[in-house]
């Protein structure tokens, strides 16, 4: 296949994906809107809070012969949610084998790009924001493969799908050479790495935001102690990722730039990012800043990196104004 | 811990405030979290006007602008530091408390960290059921086995009467130690960049050389304790500069590369060396880095003034006007020409094509059909004399080109000039002559003795805040007691238990595998 026709099946990609990631959303919608109202402390909160008396050498006299759990198998596993009607997690099923192909064109996209010209795909706005959808779609199936954050998937698909929207609406850009600044083996690791965490803490934020739209009351939205669980742990998992891409992007600038840090809009903006997170980290640790407040300042942060991966490139200029934008 | 900190936060309020107790409740204020909280936040509020509005270090001609347009506003922007936000008193006030914060978290942390080294873990529960994670099993497994297969799965273990307590993770707080205190080294590395380091930018023409001392820089920004002997003695010459541009296309124009071919010597009596610098390819010269950050074109002129003689002959650096055609504005001023000194504005346009219009423009910034259009061509005293500033882009002050007699003038300008092409000015005042084209770079050097440690820390910090956030801190305990063995586990980490209990069911399968293992 020539160069073009590679590019051509790349947009072509895109748009299957967008249209399966919004199929997909409609699927976990019909699950969520047909599925069983949650109390706002189900789940994790439960058990966290059953953790607490035992801890320390428990001390009741007598062997209580009555709770031996069977064999070798962990006990305690997920408290036991009241299952909703069939149809409504069939619905949930298909939604989940739809967001596994929508995921499979969006790296075809990605990937056919890469051919199409032949360097790592993410050298403008354009390839930047659809690598980070896939990223966020990929940090969603990741975690559904081993713990159940069904509840999610139409927020992440909607999310996934907007973005893509833009990506081809606003930030398109025929497939091309880059400037020869963004020519090293740099773009690999800095990129790549801001990408993986983007899409993290796209489902952490995605999560912030339904706490938020969530009251403490019965809703059919996930309840808040899984919402911020899944988001608590998309961060852990990101923040020392966003640390690494932050480095490895002051070892480039030292390469390309002759400093490692020059305050350079992205920069600065990478840095408030990063003092964004690592405040909600420790407001997670803080008494009196758990829960919503925590959650205010996961969603600052978020707003913080949006700006910082789309707002820079346009609205200010600096040494990033690689965007490309139209 | 927040626990703790609020007993200690109360404590001094019950006895009288004498200045002891104020400078305590001063410190412990300083040093609790919800403190470091607001500092986090003020230092990346702080962060953002150092985005919005141009700064010093970064965009000089930026700032300049601002005065001109609206000099109130850069006044009141000024007052408060705006333009150098990094190097702010007030931004600085924030880290160095922040800083201050941290170490006063750092050292009573490692202090508490060091003693729970040293510490047994505790002896375990009664009721291992009653646990978060537990699990029971039929088996001869005794204390000393079940002791030895956990301390294969590298826990600390201790044992006591039918139970086993085991503990491990100890390195999280090792990471989160490590962590703060890489970022103090991050601090101090930038810190001692910046006192003896410096940085230059140099404009260097195809066919010049360079020597690295502090006269040869155009712009020279040294750290405080960076004196003219410290500079490294190398020294190049420019042979050859080459860009690549896509031909063909939308994107037609782009630069594709560039490199810049030198003849190094990297001390004075040193062999000479090739070598191609491009960018993210610095030249490096035992700790000094040289970036290539910018090139243009610099037309070679040969003026003839009115006595016949060559008052100027050498290449001209020009301005880019328009970064997509390489088209460029230059500026040629002769001072020695006689009877009077000579000025010329002239456009390059390295692919000159007609317009339209009879005007004539650049298609393509590659050198295809270099040209040189003149723009205006004057007489009369240039002022290159008057012992004032001059800038090598500029014909002359405005006040001062008022008073030059214009030769030729834009529309009245004959075609472009190609290469080899000359030029010959009204009255036998004399001739420019277009002889040829060379380019030029405009480089950066860099020396940061502060790189390799804040590289070192960084590198760290990294690592650090992986083990810290990833590891957790869990705990095992085994009762055995007539065949019947109890399985009982915990983490002291926040949100993880769900992953533990992973792990959990893999210690559980561990301790109760093959009995051939239990002696």
């Amino acid at each position: 296949m020539s160069a073009e026709q590679l590019a051509e099946l790349s947009d072509l990609f895109v748009v299957a994906a967008v249209l399966l990631y919004v199929v997909a959303m409609v699927g976990f919608a019909i699950e969520l809107a047909f599925g069983r109202a949650r109390p706002g402390k189900a789940g994790a909160a439960e058990r966290a809070e059953v953790k607490q008396p035992v801890t320390v050498g428990a001390a009741s006299s007598g062997e209580d012969a009555g709770t031996v759990s069977e064999a070798p198998v962990a006990a305690s596993a997920d408290a036991p949610v009241p299952a909703p009607p069939g149809g409504a997690v069939k619905a949930g099923t298909v939604a989940l084998v739809l967001a596994w192909l929508g995921w499979a064109a969006n790296l075809g996209a990605i990937v056919t790009r890469g051919l199409a010209v032949d360097r790592w795909p993410w050298g403008n706005m354009y390839e930047f924001v659809v690598a980070i959808c896939f990223a966020a779609v990929t940090a969603f199936l990741g975690t559904q493969l081993r713990h159940n954050v069904r509840f999610l998937g139409g927020f992440v698909m909607v999310t996934a799908a907007l973005g893509l929207g833009l990506a081809v609406k606003v930030f398109y850009t025929t497939a091309g050479p880059v400037v020869p600044a963004l020519n090293s083996y740099w773009i690999a690791i800095h990129v790549t790495a801001a990408i993986i965490s983007s899409g993290l803490l796209t489902l952490a934020g995605v999560s912030g935001v339904l706490y938020l739209v969530r009251g403490d009351g019965m809703s059919r939205l996930p309840s808040r102690a899984d919402l911020e669980k899944v988001a608590h742990r998309a961060i852990v998992f990101a923040f020392p990722l966003w640390t690494f891409a932050v480095i490895a992007g002051a070892l480039w600038a030292d390469r390309a730039w002759g400093r490692y840090w020059g305050w350079d809009p992205k920069e600065v903006w990478s840095f408030i990012t990063w003092v964004a997170y690592a405040a909600y980290l420790h407001a997670k640790v803080t008494a009196g800043w758990r829960g919503k407040a925590a959650t205010i300042v996961q969603l600052v942060a978020f707003g913080c990196l949006l700006f910082n991966l789309i707002g820079v490139n346009i609205f200010i200029s600096g040494l990033h104004s690689y965007a490309d934008v139209p | 811990m927040s626990v703790q900190e609020l007993e200690k936060e109360q404590a001094p309020k019950q006895g009288g405030f004498g200045p002891l107790a104020w400078l305590r409740w001063a410190w412990r204020t300083l040093t609790s979290m919800k403190t470091a909280l607001i500092l986090l936040f003020l230092l990346a509020l702080g962060s953002v006007p150092g985005s919005l509005v141009p700064q010093r270090g970064v965009e000089p001609d930026k700032v300049a602008k601002l005065y001109e347009q609206s000099p109130a506003l850069a006044e009141w922007y000024d007052r408060f530091q705006l333009f150098e936000v990094f190097t702010s008193t007030w931004f600085a006030a924030v880290y160095l408390l922040l800083f201050t914060s941290l170490i006063g978290c750092i050292i009573p942390r490692t202090a508490t960290y060091l003693r729970e080294l040293r510490r047994k873990p505790p002896a375990a529960p009664k009721h291992l059921s009653r646990l978060p994670h537990s699990a029971s099993f039929e088996s001869g497994l005794t204390v000393e086995e079940a002791a030895r297969r956990l301390r294969k799965l590298r826990f600390r273990v201790v044992t006591g009467d039918g139970w086993v307590s085991a503990e491990k993770g100890y390195l999280r707080e090792t990471g989160n130690l490590f962590f703060h205190v890489a970022l103090l080294g991050i601090l101090l590395a930038i810190g001692a960049g910046s006192l003896y380091g410096y940085r230059g930018n140099v404009l260097v023409v195809e066919g010049d050389g360079f020597a690295n001392t502090v006269a040869a820089y155009d712009r020279f920004m040294p750290g405080n304790q960076v004196s003219a002997e410290s500079l490294q003695p190398f020294s190049f010459t420019l042979s050859k500069f080459k860009v690549a541009y896509q031909v063909a296309g939308d994107k037609r124009g782009q630069a594709l590369d560039y490199s810049a071919h030198l003849k190094v010597n990297d001390t004075p009596s040193a062999p000479t060396r090739d070598f191609e610098l491009k960018v993210n390819e610095p030249l490096e010269v035992d700790g000094t880095q040289m970036y290539l950050i910018g090139n243009g074109y610099a037309p070679v002129f040969k003026v003839t003034d009115g006595k016949g003689q060559v008052a100027f002959e050498g290449p001209v650096p020009c301005l880019i006007e328009q970064k997509t055609t390489m088209t460029s504005g230059c500026v040629v001023k002769v001072p020695d020409a006689q009877p009077s000194q000579l000025g010329f504005l002239l456009r390059f346009l390295p692919t000159s094509v007609p317009l339209t219009n009879g005007d004539y423009a650049s298609a393509f910034p590659g050198e295809l059909n270099p040209e040189v259009k003149l723009l205006g061509a004057f007489s009369g005293d240039l002022g290159v004399r008057s012992g004032k500033p001059q800038s090598v882009y500029e014909l002359a002050e405005p006040e001062v080109l008022k008073k030059l007699k214009p030769l030729v003038m834009g529309s009245a300008a004959p075609k472009p000039l190609a290469v080899g092409q000359s030029l010959e000015l009204p009255d036998g005042l004399g001739k420019l002559e277009f002889t040829g084209v060379k380019q030029w770079i405009t480089l950066q050097t860099s020396y940061d003795p502060g790189r390799f440690p804040a590289l070192v820390a960084a590198a760290t910090a990294v690592i650090a805040i992986a083990l810290s956030l990833m590891i957790r801190r869990r705990r095992v305990f085994v009762r055995t007691s007539g065949g019947r063995v109890d399985v009982g586990g915990l983490t002291r980490t926040e949100g993880s238990a769900a992953g533990f209990a992973e792990e959990f069911s893999d210690i559980v399968k561990a301790l109760s595998a093959g009995e051939k293992d239990v002696r």
